[in-house]
């Protein structure tokens, strides 16, 4: 790997990145446009302080960290992928599992984009620097959030790469320098989704986030929404690309959203039980959800459509004979991927300060700085995911590959 | 020092978590043994002002930058410089003796030319053998809010979002739950059949607050006292996601406060102005207290009932009350001791 060899890689992924079909090129132009009114909704919010985003101090957190914690169960996702794929030695995802790595690093980027939009102070964080500043680790479960996130980029950045630059250079990669940080990768996905859900789980002042089914239904939620989300970009891919992708990963896919989804469900009845059978004051913030309290119910609407995504995509999901069939497959994973969105983002954060500790029931409205800097976060994720895949499906296909005879010598063509 | 036993000591470092729990830190020695901790720290570890002389020379371009947007004033060199050093100020805790009296002399300077009239900014330490408690007297109050507006003035809370760290909660007779009682009233008091109920930070013993946040912004002093370092916070608000007591508030927008109504009298954790972006909070009138006056909120009260005092000290109003009152405490089931007692005659 010398500079030249680097420079060349990334010289040619940046050309295979920026070249395309009228399509493409519209769909990045698209893309800029919303990341560049999201600048603009975020100059503003720069300006003026966090008083124009919906927030208060009532409600301190709202759609940024709700986005926040969606993301997370994205970027686990792509262990599912990762798991049989490079462990099991079960070839079959084999194509798709460099994309689920892509999703993972745009859902990592959004993520902490997300946290810094979310700061009173971002030009201030140095502070959380070790030495330079103060890192209360481990102490703070924000901290552990902070390394864990900024780790799980990392192997999802380095694992890829490698394999992308050796197919790149027609090598093959070689087992023993990727696999161990395969494994560490997969307990790593686990970690960030855990370590999320303590962030709220951890806070007794809040009841409703104060649970222990908290972090495993964070992990089943997101197996079934990340999941839904590869498989829909697979579609896409499949059907807009020259990159076939087999049915047999479709299937297989399928099946693991179905099995998440499915357990996704138990737990949530497991809760609704639990709060509603003999409903105590610390089952109010639950009743501000699903009901409204005092005549506030922003949230109602919201959560019962979830609710009904929810329930109507794992019903489709549960019966084979429409699970196989491609349209309704992806209908439905669009529909469970929206549905986890509203549930584990502003359905779980919200209610947390409804009630406040002190009684106060206040409603949250997001404004218009935070849609647009949210949309334009989200336009940064896929446009980030759109040139991976792009640059990814380029070297899986052999159109871009190393030329010149001054390229490291293959030991093994493939 | 030999590589291998600075290897060691950076293992034992690791292995040793506690090591790096400074601020958490409750041992009598506290505050000193922290900032010599830290000293030594900064010293073994790293150089700090080589690394950010470094940072500052790398990045002239960023420098001058940072210095266009630091000072709309007009950019004179000296105050520029201030505000310069200002931004890359340790935190509060982490300074020596002689880097809190220079970031006090920036302040003061900077803020004599930005408010017209110098502050006088203490850095009085917590004394010895004190940890303040306060206890409130439900049977006594009436709902007069004169607390509330002296603090306001006391503190130089934000008059343009009306920031209260005060709240007085009007309950009815019977019942005891704060979330049926009316926590904005706009009528005359006291109104027939209902009691009132004053919440505010209660500097708990526990503070989950303390705990949470990311830099290590805020802390409880020796003296019992949770304060929050305003240059520090990053303004992430985890840590009032974390009070069980809505004892924090958050700077939404730039504090606005009149300069003619500006309290001079100020302490560096406590009411010395805030920016945008950061977290402040009831800091039981440090820079009142400290010098063993009572909190502007005690001294206000026409109805006598705020007690607030020195828990160590047997001869005291707050032991007093403690002894032969029937008290009772907000959320006792959280474990967060809290150091602020109701009461009734
Ligand atoms: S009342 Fe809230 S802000 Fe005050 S010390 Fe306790 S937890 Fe912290
Ligand atoms: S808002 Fe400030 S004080 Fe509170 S947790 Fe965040 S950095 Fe710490």
């Amino acid at each position: 790997m010398s500079p030249t060899h680097l420079f060349q890689f990334f010289g040619d992924a940046f050309l295979s990145a920026t070249r395309g079909r009228l399509a493409y090129h519209v769909w990045m132009g698209g893309l800029t446009f919303l990341m560049l009114l999201g600048a603009y909704a975020y100059s503003v919010q720069l300006q003026e302080g966090l008083i124009v985003t919906g927030m208060n101090d009532h409600i301190s957190w709202g759609m940024y960290i709700s986005n926040f914690t969606f993301l997370v169960g994205l970027a686990a996702a792509a262990v599912m992928l990762v798991l049989p794929t490079y462990i099991l030695d079960d070839v079959d995802f084999g194509g798709a599992v460099l994309i689920g790595e892509g999703v993972a690093v745009a859902a990592l980027v959004m993520c902490l984009a997300f946290v810094t939009v979310d700061l009173g102070g971002p030009h201030r964080v140095w502070h959380m620097i070790p030495k330079l500043g103060y890192f209360n680790w481990p102490r703070s479960m924000l901290t552990w959030d902070v390394l864990v996130l900024n780790g799980y980029l990392a192997l999802n950045v380095m694992v890829p790469f490698y394999l992308l630059y050796s197919r790149y250079h027609g090598v093959k990669p070689d087992k023993r320098k990727y696999v161990p940080f395969v494994v560490l990768s997969v307990f790593w996905a686990v970690g960030i989704h855990l370590v999320t859900a303590f962030l709220y789980a951890g806070l007794p002042a809040r009841p409703f986030w104060h649970n222990a089914l908290l972090g495993p239904r964070f992990l089943a939620s997101a197996f079934a929404a990340g999941p839904a989300f590869i498989l829909m970009l697979l579609g896409v891919i499949d059907r807009f690309t020259d990159y076939g992708i087999r049915v047999v990963i479709f299937d297989k896919l399928a099946l693991i959203i179905t099995v998440a989804a499915q357990i996704n469900l138990v737990m949530l009845g497991s809760e609704l039980f639990v709060e509603f059978y003999q409903p105590t004051e610390h089952a109010e913030s639950a009743v501000y959800l699903f009901f409204g309290l005092n005549g506030h119910d922003a949230l109602v609407p919201w959560i019962r459509s979830a609710v009904a995504l929810n329930l109507g995509a794992t019903l489709c999901l549960s019966i084979h004979p429409l699970r196989r069939r491609r349209g309704i497959l992806l209908a439905a994973s669009t529909l469970l991927f929206l549905a986890v969105w509203i549930e584990k983002g502003m359905g779980l954060v919200v209610p947390g300060f409804v009630p406040g500790p002190l009684g106060d029931v206040v409603d949250y409205h997001p404004s218009w700085v935070e849609i647009w800097v949210t949309v334009g976060i989200w336009a940064m994720g896929f446009f980030i995911l759109s040139g991976l895949v792009k640059v990814a499906i380029a070297i899986e296909t052999g159109r871009m590959k190393a030329k010149g005879g001054d390229q490291e010598v293959p030991t093994e063509s493939l | 020092m030999t590589k291998s036993s600075s290897i060691k000591t950076w293992v034992r470092r690791l292995l040793n978590p506690e090591a790096l729990r400074y601020l958490a830190a409750d041992d009598p020695e506290g505050d000193r043994s922290f900032a010599e901790g830290a000293a030594q720290v900064m010293d073994k570890q790293l150089d700090r002002r080589q690394a950010l002389k470094a940072i500052a020379g790398a990045g002239a371009a960023g420098a001058a930058l940072v210095q266009a947007a630091c000072a709309p004033l007009g950019g004179r060199s000296e105050e520029a410089q201030h505000r310069w050093e200002e931004f890359f100020k340790k935190n509060y805790r982490l300074m020596t003796e002689t880097e809190r009296a220079e970031t006090v002399t920036r302040l003061t300077k900077l803020a004599a030319d930005d408010r017209g009239g110098a502050p006088h900014i203490q850095t009085t330490p917590a004394q010895p053998g004190v940890l303040f408690g306060y206890a409130f007297n439900i049977s006594k109050c009436k709902g007069y809010q004169d607390c509330v507006k002296a603090c306001i003035h006391e503190n130089n809370l934000d008059r343009g979002e009306n920031m209260q760290y005060i709240r007085i909660f009007e309950i009815e007779n019977g019942q005891q739950s704060l979330a049926s009682a009316n926590g904005s009233y706009y009528h005359e008091v006291p109104a027939d059949g209902h009691y009132y109920l004053g919440t505010q930070c209660f500097h708990c013993e526990n503070p989950p607050c303390v705990d949470v946040c990311p830099v290590g912004a805020t802390w409880k002093e020796e003296d019992g006292i949770v304060v929050v370092d305003y240059d520090w916070c990053i303004g992430c608000r985890y840590c009032q996601a974390a009070c069980p007591y809505f004892g924090r508030r958050f700077n939404w927008s730039a504090p606005q406060v009149p300069p003619e109504s500006v309290n001079r009298e100020q302490h560096y954790l406590g009411n010395r102005p805030r920016k945008k972006g950061v977290m402040e909070k009831c800091t039981f009138c440090i820079q009142r207290t400290r010098q063993g006056k009572l909190p502007a909120c005690v001294e206000a009260c026409p109805t006598g009932a705020r007690v607030f005092g020195n828990l160590l000290d047997p001869n005291s109003e707050i032991r007093y009350v403690l002894a032969n009152k029937k008290v009772f405490r907000l959320k006792e089931e959280l474990g967060t001791e809290p150091k602020f007692w109701y009461f009734t005659d």
